[in-house]
């Protein structure tokens, strides 16, 4: 009910004028202004502009981290935000995409492929594998889900917590396949770009240039797997399947009632959730060539969550935004010493991050509780014209009854 | 808009077989509202859709009534039966709900389910729906036997719903409330929602052109953009008729939809209920109000605790005297 009141409140705001401005062009006149923007983010960490920019990190590594963080938050989104199956475990599912790519490549894993007699190239090997990676989490959602999807709210979480976990603890006992807690080293990655002063392609972690370095070329990579999974997911969401999601959210035995088979489309969230987590599992694998348990802690699961949340719960650029902050404001204030002329310690607010995510979120519970960018999801194909007309139709009202 | 078709539905020619009792009705609200019926409130800031101006065609109610018709075959031979409950029983631990209930529902008629407050209406409805498995006893529609079957199943073989107390997608918009009810004759799942394959495409553009004729249909097409929760009451009612009407169902089943009516929109919900039965549905009401349930159906099944203890057509219902201990007790010198 809270819920209600803000969003009557926030009508007629600038985030609504925006959204009814965008919503009233046309798709191409959408992507004319979306490009240059796209653009522009690519662009940010080559621009060094003084205030945005990391001192205690490299930017570039930092973007690449939040490109990552996107694709799970978007993921994410898809179980939590839309079709409102609340998982705590996500992290499995990032763990599994990133332990598939690093035990197929790297050399200290028993099932490597990138040597003699392997089926990878050693040049491809990590592209190779972002499908399988996919594959096989998309594989991991469906084995979950299958017997858990008939739980409901809180026991549901309790149950993908514990997946969570069971991921976590695998990989750090099977130590004969998974290193255990040594880790798996030399991961591979897209050996692109090989020039004299860069013998190992500019994805390696050697290329640690000023502005130009690896960080950069993942980020930029994952922008492209961003706009592609944004397509993907705007195409679920205004059809059949997105409809049933939103549905199962709001009501699941009345959308059960209204013909919507509810376990099956509660799967399918599941597994495009699970796919696109290992996805970002696998950039992962392949920029830090090097993955540990301790990576896949159930903290980051609440991260991840965290993201979705205070970006706003089903709006896919506001879950984006939410990852952003997430991995970008401690890293803005780590090895920083003085914020525009005051004195901070910024490492040591950067160290109490969870502290400050803890307070934010509360309070954005209090005062905001749909998210910073709220959800006004478009469900239908077709509909474009029928709300184009409501929005003109409500203006002229409100000028009629302002005059 | 909106006004428009509500006005409609209270023009005197478009009453059928009760016309006598809406006659009353209309009586009663000429007496309490004045100035004759009200169409559905429309708020100040309410954000009203101009259907012609969208959907120049949808301002014809022969078009109207076109779309809304089923696209697929629906058997509309009046007099057979269409659901057959046999001795249906459903138990809650000790509690008996319903006891071997059994009664047909005819193709093309509108039977209304009534008794008293407990009588087992909704577990009944709920039995029928697949929301409860009957102890025993079966429930057959269409010649099968509903046992095993998935209440997503269950709703895609031909019976939809409407709930006593309102379940609306509350952040969907009227019209997407629709399309879901529309989506149960659709096949678009994952891959071809991805791709938009022509049959995702030819779906959607079926699921506006239906969503909007049905809105039309039941009068509120006007409010097709606005979030379900924003609804006034008696359009989120009617809503509900529209999302189950998508569905295409065979037989639509009303549990108490004029539960806080005023008299006037009691009428339009009794013509509007014709007018479901003329375009080939059958219907299934449960309703408290007897004015309305003597008015608008063919034949009437009475439940008294979990028990059928009448059935007939409504001037034999209303003179069963079983029915009228039922609702009004015995008097005391007929127990003595």
């Amino acid at each position: 009910m809270t819920v209600a009141s803000f969003n009557e409140r926030s009508k007629g705001g600038v985030g609504d004028g925006f959204r009814g401005w965008w919503n009233s062009l046309a798709r191409p006149a959408q992507w004319a202004f979306g490009v240059p923007v796209i653009l522009f983010l690519a662009v940010l960490p080559l621009l060094n502009i003084p205030l945005l920019t990391t001192e205690g990190t490299n930017f570039g590594s930092v973007m690449a981290q939040f490109g990552m963080y996107a694709l799970i938050a978007i993921g994410l989104n898809v179980v939590v935000g839309q079709a409102g199956l609340l998982d705590l475990g996500y992290v499995g599912f990032y763990a599994v995409g990133a332990y598939t790519v690093a035990l197929l490549t790297s050399p200290d894993s028993p099932w490597n492929q990138t040597g003699d007699g392997g089926f990878l190239s050693k040049d491809w090997a990590w592209l190779a594998c972002l499908p399988i990676a996919m594959a096989i989490t998309a594989l991991s959602g469906l084995i979950l889900g299958s017997p858990t999807l008939r739980l409901r709210g809180d026991y549901l979480a309790i149950v993908t917590l514990g997946f969570g976990e069971i991921v976590r603890l695998l990989a750090d006992n099977l130590e004969d396949i998974t290193g255990g807690g040594r880790g798996l080293s030399q991961v591979a990655y897209p050996r692109v770009g090989v020039t004299p002063e860069f013998p190992l392609g500019v994805f390696s972690a050697g290329n640690v240039g000023k502005t130009l370095n690896s960080g950069v070329w993942w980020y930029w990579l994952s922008i492209v797997l961003i706009v592609i999974m944004l397509l993907f997911v705007g195409n679920l969401e205004r059809s059949r399947v997105g409809r049933a999601w939103v549905a199962i959210r709001e009501d699941e035995d009345a959308a059960e009632i209204m013909g919507v088979p509810t376990f099956r489309f509660k799967l399918w969230a599941f597994v495009i959730g699970a796919m696109i987590g290992g996805m970002s599992g696998a950039l992962y694998a392949g920029q830090v060539q090097f993955v540990v348990p301790t990576n896949f802690n159930v903290v980051n699961s609440v991260l991840f969550l965290c993201a979705v949340v205070l970006g706003g719960q089903g709006n896919k650029l506001g879950v984006i935004l939410g990852a952003f902050i997430i991995v970008y404001l401690p890293n803005f204030f780590l090895g920083r010493t003085e914020i525009l002329g005051i004195p901070v310690n910024g490492s040591q607010i950067a160290e109490y991050k969870y502290l400050f995510f803890g307070l934010a979120l509360m309070v954005l519970m209090i005062f905001r509780p749909q998210g910073l960018i709220p959800v006004r999801q478009k469900l239908l194909t077709y509909g474009r014209q029928l709300y184009v007309a409501a929005r003109r139709r409500s203006k002229e009202e409100h000028a009629e009854v302002t005059k | 808009m909106s006004r428009d078709d509500s006005d409609s539905a209270h023009d005197p020619g478009a009453v059928g077989a009760g016309a006598e009792v809406g006659e009353e009705y209309r009586h009663m609200s000429e007496e309490s509202f004045g100035e004759g019926p009200v169409g559905p409130m429309i708020l100040d800031e309410a954000v009203v859709v101009d259907v012609a101006d969208v959907m120049p065609e949808l301002a014809n109610p022969e078009v109207v009534a076109e779309i809304v018709a089923p696209t697929r075959e629906i058997d509309t031979r009046i007099g057979e039966p269409l659901v057959e409950l046999d001795k249906v029983t459903v138990r809650f631990g000790g509690l008996t709900a319903l006891d071997e209930v059994t009664f047909t529902i005819n193709r093309g008629e509108i039977l209304g389910l009534i008794g008293p407050n407990g009588a087992g209406k909704t577990t009944c409805f709920n039995a029928m729906t697949g929301v409860y498995r009957p102890t025993s006893g079966t429930v057959t529609f269409d010649h099968q036997v509903l046992a095993k079957l998935k209440r997503n199943q269950i709703t895609r073989l031909g019976i939809a719903r409407t709930f006593q107390n309102i379940r609306l997608f509350g952040e969907m918009t009227a019209l997407e409330n629709v399309v879901v009810g529309t989506d149960a004759r659709h096949r678009t799942s994952v891959p071809g929602a991805t791709f938009r394959v022509p049959r995702h495409r030819h779906e959607e553009r079926d699921a506006i052109d239906r969503g909007m004729a049905l809105l039309e249909f039941v009068g509120v097409g006007g409010r097709a953009t606005e979030k379900a929760r924003n609804l006034p009451y008696g359009d989120q009612r009617r809503l509900e008729i529209a999302r189950a009407l998508a569905t295409e169902p065979k037989l639509l089943c009303l549990d108490e939809p004029a539960a806080g009516f005023n008299p006037a929109e009691k009428v339009a919900l009794m013509d509007l209920i014709r007018k479901i039965r003329g375009d080939g549905y059958t219907v299934l009401l449960i309703e408290h109000d007897m004015r309305l349930v003597m008015g608008v159906t063919d034949r009437i099944v009475v439940l008294e605790f979990g028990k059928k203890i009448a059935e007939g057509v409504p001037s034999e219902i209303r003179d069963n005297p079983a029915v009228i201990a039922a609702y009004l007790g015995v008097p005391d010198d007929a127990t003595a």
